[in-house]
């Protein structure tokens, strides 16, 4: 197990190395010198000499990579042109606001997906199981920022129950945050549910076709007891997978939420920062995102090598 | 070279995949959803191609005697907050979204399949600095590439269509590369090496075209994802640039009037969640009626 997750580690690494490169890269290939356009509007000079010292711009360009690796990986990720703050600050800061928007439209998603799922492969065929194919389509094919601005036109230009935006923190005020959080929590989770519910479908038809569950009604377990004892906690391995997979397209979802519900989280910071032209913070935040997904994955790949150690002794051979 | 040239022509379980794949097809026509998203498809296309002809007004004609006015008569989807036509920017806004989608894929496809096929057919070194890249790729969540190359290479459409080919091009790499290494693994192929086929004749008849089918539905899918992602970078002002009309950035300007002007926000979604949905309904379709596995 433990050889698993050290070869699992190892080979993230050179996945991690090309990521900086490729940021590295695409901060090169804006066209300029990369001190002046790090150096934003103003072209300040004391500040374009500031930063081709900072970032060794007389040297040969694999120096000024590997310079700029050594302070990425003491944590230094630059600094906001328009604040002055730090950038590994600053994503500090706004992280907990997106982490929580995360988690909220992860409940939302498993609540609907996984009785959606089961229900669907157990009753496969029928009104229900087709019910839960067209919404797990809609959710896929309707655009998220869409779906926010209808259920604002609705709950709040309509109806006048839920504020239309504005960010309340949790620690301030938690009911007033969560009553704010939940249209947003809402939009960001219909597109995860749609994805999950239909993994959680089709691991499900797979795993009750197997012998152990044909033997567990046999032996006259109840059928209640049998799909949830024994087809379920089966069923979801391949979910918790996909569930990493989606990390990505989640944040990616988050970006929209966020700026749709003006949430002043990670994405918006993103978004916030292209149009400042601050591209020290963009730099940063992709950077950031990419490794922590790359992280996040390592943990999923390893919890699962441990949920099913068949994975890890094949992955020995 | 007989021998090869009769090897190849009637590879053993390609006759019986092209039966199966005719069948598959004739039991799409026939289920109701699949074909619904073609007709819709279809629909999109011919209205995008006959935009200037059917919508009723130019897409940036102003009327300013009719600002942001309610669905009349005379505008039958409403006038936006400069008085321009809803319906005439909702149809021409078609353009963009299925140019975006196709685009944005066949870019996806020229970088994604030759370096499947690469990693695939080679495997070693080549394959492991290419499945190295992928999974780099993969790492970034695909708005915040988009949106990091939009900031890079400045915000238009066709940089956005560059920035989603890019950031779906990954999903190509694997799937082309996995078929690569199933059809390497069939008994005509090793006949064909072992008759001394070369490298490119192996890819160019036997390698692709047992690729395609997976490739297409893929495709199709990706086409899906890509209207959604031109859409969102268009809403977040990083992709189409007004006064060139476009779903996403509709409902970019639709949002801060959704209260004196609720009808600019609801077509223009409409439109984008019936296009997308359309795709997937015909690509979902596709893949059932190509997957020998489901022919039973």
């Amino acid at each position: 197990m433990f050889r698993f997750a050290l070869n699992r580690a190892l080979t993230a690494i050179p996945t991690l190395l090309i990521v900086t490169l490729m940021v590295f890269g695409i901060q090169r290939s804006l066209p300029g010198d990369p001190a002046t356009i790090l150096a934003g509007e103003q072209k300040d000079p004391e500040v374009i000499a500031f930063l081709r010292e900072r970032y060794r711009l007389d040297d040969p360009v694999p120096v000024q990579y590997l310079a700029w690796l050594g302070q990425v990986a003491r944590g230094d990720l630059g600094t906001s042109l328009r604040t002055n703050q730090p950038v590994s600050e600053l994503i500090l800061e706004k992280l907990p606001v997106t982490i929580e928007l995360a988690l909220l439209s992860l409940l939302v998603a498993v609540a609907i997906a996984i009785p959606a799922g089961v229900v669907a492969a157990v009753r496969k065929g029928s009104l229900a199981d087709h019910s839960a194919t067209v919404f797990a389509l809609s959710g896929l094919s309707v655009p998220n920022f869409w779906l926010g601005i209808m259920l604002i036109l609705f709950f709040s230009v309509q109806l006048r129950w839920l504020p239309a935006s504005g960010f309340v923190p949790l620690l301030e005020d938690p009911i007033e945050n969560l009553r704010r959080m939940l249209m947003p929590a809402f939009v960001l989770g219909t597109g995860l549910a749609a994805v999950l519910m239909r993994q959680m479908r089709s691991s499900m038809l797979e795993v009750l076709q197997q012998d152990f569950v044909r033997t567990a009604h046999a032996k006259g377990a109840r059928g209640i007891v049998v799909i949830v004892r024994h087809a379920m906690r089966n069923a979801l391995l391949p979910v918790v997978t996909v569930l990493g997979l989606q990390l990505g397209a989640l944040l990616s979802g988050a970006v929209l939420t966020e700026q749709v519900f003006t949430i002043p989280g990670f994405g918006k910071l993103v978004v916030d920062a292209v149009f400042n032209r601050d591209y020290a913070v963009v730099q940063g935040v992709v950077l950031f995102t990419a490794a922590a997904y790359i992280a996040i994955n390592l943990v999923v790949d390893v919890l699962y090598a441990v949920l099913n150690p068949k994975i890890a002794f094949l992955g020995r051979g | 070279m007989t021998r090869a040239a009769s090897v190849s022509s009637a590879p053993r379980g390609g006759v019986a995949t092209w039966w199966t794949r005719q069948r598959g097809l004739r039991r799409m026509v026939k289920r109701p959803l699949p074909v619904f998203g073609l007709v819709v498809v279809l629909l999109f296309v011919v209205v995008a191609a006959a935009a200037p002809w059917l919508a009723p007004y130019e897409p940036a004609r102003t009327d300013f005697g009719a600002l942001r006015q309610a669905p009349s008569t005379a505008y039958l989807l409403g006038t936006d907050e400069i008085g321009r036509d809803v319906l005439s920017r909702v149809i021409h806004g078609a353009r963009a979204s299925l140019q975006a989608g196709v685009i944005s894929v066949l870019i996806a496809l020229a970088l994604g399949v030759p370096l499947g096929l690469v990693a695939g057919y080679y495997g070693g070194v080549v394959d492991e600095l290419i499945g190295r890249v992928t999974d780099a790729l993969l790492a970034f969540p695909f708005l915040i590439l988009a949106v990091a190359l939009a900031a890079a290479l400045g915000p238009s459409l066709t940089n956005a269509m560059i920035a989603i080919g890019i950031a779906s091009a990954p999903t190509f790499v694997r799937l082309t590369r996995g078929q690569v290494l199933a059809v390497r693994a069939e008994d005509y192929v090793q006949a064909a090496v072992a008759l001394g086929a070369r490298d490119l004749r192996l890819l160019a008849r036997h390698v692709l075209p047992n690729a395609f089918a997976p490739i297409l539905v893929q495709a199709t899918l990706t086409i899906a994802g890509a209207i959604i992602a031109e859409s969102s970078l268009s809403f977040l002002g990083l992709g189409v640039q007004p006064p060139t009309p476009s779903w996403g950035g509709m409902l970019n300007v639709a949002k801060n009037f959704l209260v004196q002007a609720p009808w600019m926000a609801i077509w223009p979604g409409v439109s984008i969640f019936l296009t997308v949905l359309a795709f997937n309904l015909f690509g979902d379709g596709l893949r059932d009626a190509l997957d020998p596995r489901d022919a039973a």
